[in-house]
């Protein structure tokens, strides 16, 4: 499946764009990030890395400590409205944080609300961004049997799917494989996995049993966060299954 | 329904998790039920469009649910029916069992009414000294069992079918032959069930859809014991939450599209009954006396709050069979009467948060109940909004908030975020190379089940900046 060059969006092809490097992707798996500057580049796209970052607040939000939440979403609005470049965030639970929680939760300040929605008009998740902004297909080569996950933030939140699926697409050299319940799931929930780990737990266990049932060797996610809660799941069981962010995949098997 | 089972929910679910006809029963049923709406949905040409309809249609009665309440009532009444209202649960009992004991009645039949599980009807007439059958074949056996329903439309989805023959055999003295396979014990609560049909002063029943217009009442069904129960005994009483109203027959035709298709992926219920008064005198059957008993016990202060949307709810189940958590830990965990993700805002939300505030967080916030939702309802939206009020009033533990709240202050302070990144990176790299399987405090729940990732040594942010880049 090969998605035409027109996906792109006319007008004028970004030429820079601001890296939200996510707290997670930035002390867990830095490989990501730095596969997400290199497809970038490769692009042409100047990837700049504003100053001042921490957590957009989305663990906040989902607990319902609204007041801490708001707080960090402003900190975070504040840093990335320095430049008027694109945002570009590798995490699907984070895009939809400051695409339509930041709004929500800063709702009683009209001026904040606004600033909220001006970041949120040009904001994307990582494939969004390379698929529907850029209208990459950049040719790669890869090995092995890859399956994709749909992370639920991204899938339904932010209704990313074709994106991830389309650049899979072009690994040249790998098999891609369906991953049976693709859409379910992983039981990572972000505090959920600490506040109610045994529950969190069974959905993982149901998720590594699909994995090993699909016969891929790799699993291809928008999110660190439930790859670190798969990979530690399928560690435990012994399951050989690598979980990497996609962007590393592409930019792996870049020529 | 104002308290839980005495055992917090994670207690109960955490039973649920290692329960193994639970888990055998609710793989086969609740996987079996999505593909059977994702079928029927997909099957309508404007599947998606049905479903904009049908949210277009709730919203507006909700909007205007005081104005079309009025118009049924004064429709019903107009048609012969007695309409009473409860303005809770215990109203709501005395008043049935008011109105059984004016008709004299002594034997009462029962179709499926999750409002009567919900005030707990039947505890109140058994004690008034009426007999009380329940004839939907899953809640006859909840009854038999002495148990309660698990799910809004499948009661009995926790149970296995050797769970049910050993509950006919215990409690109806069925030989082997009663429960040689499920065909058979059906046959066999149909011949109990008939001679009670027969016997019964009074049936009661639930009611789908109140239609404003016409002051008519439609329940669907698949066992025909909805017909018999309101046609069969001489009084008739149908209870019904206060917004289960739709302003014509038109907007019940768009209902009734989704509502069976998200249920159980049927294009239609096998029985459709549409009731419309009292018999009359030209009718060959029916009851002589109609009541409907319109119940608010909570619902009223949903109205005009973040949580209004979720009277929108029609009942299908949909969201219960959809949800990953459901599916692990079944019905009962959530202690309500309505379970699952829609049972996780409603139940707090007309019931009182303070007793309920764990089931706003029994949920991975995935999404799945808003996808699978006839109406759209946006439960994750209702779920956070749950868990702010938990937050504000001082329900959730301690050690969530305290945390989030020093997070917080280094989060909105670059200098100290950075600091507090390289402390705890040093003391990641002391303990180990590769990640923990042993945490302690908050986190021992996670490595229980999962290894924790080792922090990188280096950043990605100072990998970037030590090539000079901004």
């Amino acid at each position: 499946m090969s998605l035409p060059a027109s996906a792109a969006p006319p007008g004028p092809r970004p030429t820079r764009a601001q890296l939200l490097v996510t707290c997670l992707v930035d002390h867990f798996a830095p490989d990501a990030a730095e596969a997400v500057v290199q497809v970038l580049e490769r692009a042409g796209v100047e990837v700049i890395v504003p100053d001042g970052q921490t957590c957009c607040g989305q663990p906040a939000c989902n607990a319902g400590a609204r007041a801490d939440a708001a707080a960090m979403a402003r900190h975070t609005i504040a840093l990335l409205e320095r430049d008027p470049a694109p945002i570009v965030v590798p995490s699907g639970s984070c895009t939809d944080m400051l695409v339509h929680q930041a709004a929500a939760l800063l709702a009683d300040d009209p001026a904040w609300e606004a600033r909220a929605r001006e970041v949120a008009a040009r904001t994307y998740e990582f494939t969004q961004f390379a698929v529907d902004v850029l209208g990459l297909s950049p040719a790669c080569r890869g090995a092995g049997t890859i399956a994709y996950h749909a992370c639920c933030h991204g899938l339904r939140g932010l209704g990313i799917d074709a994106q991830p699926r389309h650049l899979l697409g072009t690994v040249d050299g790998a098999a891609v494989v369906a991953l049976p319940e693709a859409d379910t799931c992983c039981g990572f929930g972000g505090l959920f996995a600490v506040k109610l780990p045994d529950i969190s737990g069974a959905m993982l266990d149901r998720k590594c049993r699909q994995i090993a049932a699909s016969g891929a060797d790799t699993i291809a996610v928008t999110d660190i966060s439930c790859a670190m809660h798969m990979q530690g799941g399928l560690d435990r069981r012994g399951i050989a299954v690598t979980v990497r962010h996609i962007a590393e995949i592409v930019a792996d098997g870049a020529a | 329904m104002n308290s839980p089972s005495p055992l917090p929910f994670y207690t109960r679910a955490q039973r649920a998790l290692v329960d193994d006809n639970l888990q055998k029963a609710l793989d086969i049923a609740t996987g079996r039920m999505m593909v059977a709406r994702r079928q029927a949905i997909g099957l309508i040409a404007d599947g998606e469009a049905a479903r904009d309809q049908a949210r277009q249609i709730r919203a507006h009665t909700i909007a205007n649910l005081g104005t079309y309440l009025d118009q049924f009532v004064a429709n019903a009444q107009a048609a012969g029916a007695h309409v009473h209202f409860a303005a809770d649960a215990e109203a709501a009992t005395r008043l049935v069992v008011s109105l059984a004991q004016r008709h004299e009645v002594r034997r009462i039949v029962k179709g499926k009414s999750m409002v009567s599980e919900e005030v707990e009807l039947n505890h109140a007439l058994e004690a008034a000294g009426m007999r009380v059958v329940e004839t939907d074949l899953g809640e006859y056996v909840i009854q038999l069992d002495k148990d309660v329903p698990s799910h809004i439309i499948a009661p009995i989805i926790h149970k296995t079918k050797e769970q049910v023959a050993e509950t006919f055999r215990r409690e109806l003295q069925a030989t082997d032959t009663d429960v040689a396979g499920i065909p058979e014990m059906t046959a066999f609560a149909r011949r109990m069930l008939r001679a009670e049909f027969l016997a019964a002063d009074m049936g009661i029943s639930g009611v789908n859809f109140a239609v404003a217009d016409s002051g008519s009442l439609c329940l669907v069904e698949n066992e025909g014991n909805g017909r018999l129960s309101t046609t069969v005994p001489r009084v008739h009483v149908a209870l019904m939450g206060l917004e289960r109203i739709v302003p014509n027959a038109q907007d019940l035709a768009v209902a009734l599209r989704v509502l069976a298709r998200s249920g159980t992926g049927q294009p239609l219920t096998v029985y459709t009954n549409m009731i419309t008064g009292p018999r009359r005198d030209d009718d060959p059957d029916g009851p002589s006396d109609l009541h409907i008993v319109i119940v608010d016990n909570g619902r009223s202060r949903l109205l005009r709050t973040e949580l209004e949307e979720i009277l929108y709810c029609i009942r299908c189940g949909a969201c219960l069979n959809a949800c990953p958590v459901y599916q692990e830990i079944g019905g009962h965990a959530y202690g309500s009467v309505y379970p699952g993700p829609v049972g996780a805002v409603y139940t707090p939300g007309a019931f009182g948060l303070e007793p309920w505030s764990d089931l706003p967080q029994a949920s991975s916030l995935c999404g799945a109940c808003k996808e699978a939702c006839p109406v759209r309802i946006d439960i994750p939206r209702m779920l956070l909004a749950l868990r702010a009020q938990a937050e504000t009033h001082g329900l959730t533990p301690r050690w969530v908030g305290a945390g989030l709240h020093v997070f917080r202050i280094a989060a909105t302070r670059p200098w100290l975020f950075r600091l507090a990144s390289t402390v705890s990176r040093l003391m990641a790299s002391w303990l180990g190379p590769r990640g923990f399987d042993n945490l302690p405090g908050p986190l021992a729940g996670w490595t229980r089940h999962r290894h924790f990732p080792a922090m990188a040594r280096q950043t990605f942010t100072e990998r970037f900046r030590e090539k000079g880049r901004r």
